[in-house]
């Protein structure tokens, strides 16, 4: 099964569609996320996060600020400010 | 030429040059509104995500925080107005200005002291015209407003209100702006902002939907610390989005009666003028008549 990641920043939507696997820099420290991950909300330091679409290139997304919301196989990653690398 | 159809001539000129600039203004107006439009619907996302964070995070968690507990007396209030930097927008400024200035007399009556901040130039003005200073004034981005104007407005608004009374903190904030509702109706929307109801939102998310018992990162308290303030800054950005493309419907309804009533002045005076111009011939007609009557009599 696929995650379905959508990578959100106050102005638009910068990214979104079907991925294996992603990988965040919360505050805590960094987070990969597989499909079955339970709900998780965290924030986000800033830093960046690695989208591994389904064909295996990576979207890398720089963010600012905000935070990721894991919810059954829907991952968001919401930034305030953030731009695809 | 007769004086009389010279000023005619001359008005018709000034109404067709008018007509020229509130012509182009209209267009432009038009055009931007799509843009401002645009813009406010790339947002929705943020928004909606959140929205549902933020209610996600109230409803599993029983932390009370700073943002949402109603204070037992409010003895200070802040109003946010947003305005616009031009006018040339028909009622738009008066309308938002008309319902801060209401706001405020309600929130006097029930004995609040109040304070204004204000986005927009002409807000601004009003406000200083009549003596009342803003606290604070955000000009030079209502037009297309960025993210970081939001975050600026949001984070002083938000240490405002964590600052107790005594300090000159506030206890309530409520913002005032224009909803842009379709291309001919803006409507003056007052919210309270804080303290904050959540879940009671304006774009609340869909109420049957049941959150999934979450694993909050680093822990409930804190990540509802860092989410409201970005739900603030959120409800922020909104309403200058709104505002932005409210101004541009209300500028190119504006401009478009200025372009009417211009029409109608030309024809208006076009008429007179043929008026005039047949009144002059028919003088001349008569005086060259009569002359050579006078002529013919006189021999």
């Amino acid at each position: 099964m696929a995650l379905n990641v959508a990578v959100v920043s106050a102005e638009r939507e910068l990214w979104s569609g079907e991925a294996t696997q992603v990988i965040a820099r919360t505050t805590e420290g960094e987070i990969g996320i597989l499909s079955g991950h339970e709900p998780v909300l965290a924030i986000l330091a800033p830093g960046e996060s690695r989208v591994t679409v389904a064909d295996g290139t990576v979207v890398t997304a720089r963010v600012e600020d905000g935070f990721l919301s894991v919810q059954g196989d829907t991952v968001t990653i919401v930034a305030g400010t953030a731009e695809l690398v | 030429m007769g004086a009389q159809l010279r000023v005619y001539r001359q008005k018709i000129r000034s109404a067709q040059t008018t007509k020229k600039i509130t012509r182009a203004m209209e267009l432009i107006a038009a055009s931007r509104i799509q843009k401002a439009l645009q813009r406010v619907s790339a947002s929705a996302p943020y928004a909606r995500a959140v929205t549902r964070a933020v209610s996600a995070v109230a409803t599993y968690s029983n932390v009370g925080h700073v943002l949402t507990t109603e204070p037992e007396v409010v003895r200070r209030a802040a109003v946010v107005v947003f305005s616009s930097d031009r006018g040339l927008a028909g009622a738009f400024n008066a309308n938002v200005l008309r319902a801060s200035e209401e706001l405020t007399t309600l929130l006097t009556e029930q004995g609040k002291e109040v304070v204004h901040y204000v986005v927009g130039r002409r807000g601004v003005s009003y406000f200083n015209f009549r003596k009342r200073t803003p606290e604070r004034a955000w000009i030079g981005d209502t037009d297309t407003p960025s993210f970081a104007t939001a975050q600026e407005i949001g984070e002083e608004i938000v240490a405002r209100f964590v600052q107790s009374t005594d300090d000159g903190g506030v206890d309530e904030i409520h913002i005032v702006y224009n909803r842009f509702v379709s291309m001919l109706t803006q409507e003056p929307e007052v919210v309270r902002l804080l303290p904050l109801e959540v879940v009671e939102g304006v774009d609340e998310p869909e109420s049957a939907e049941i959150f999934p018992l979450y694993e909050f990162e680093p822990e409930p308290a804190q990540v509802l610390d860092s989410l409201l303030p970005v739900y603030i800054e959120s409800r922020i950005f909104n309403a200058l989005l709104q505002s932005a493309a409210s101004k541009q419907a209300a500028t190119q309804k504006a401009m478009k009666s200025a372009s009417d009533n211009a029409d109608k002045l030309i024809r208006d005076y076009t008429r007179l003028a043929n008026n005039a111009r047949q009144a002059e011939i028919t003088q001349q007609i008569s005086e060259i008549v009569g002359g050579a009557d006078a002529l013919g009599s006189a021999k």
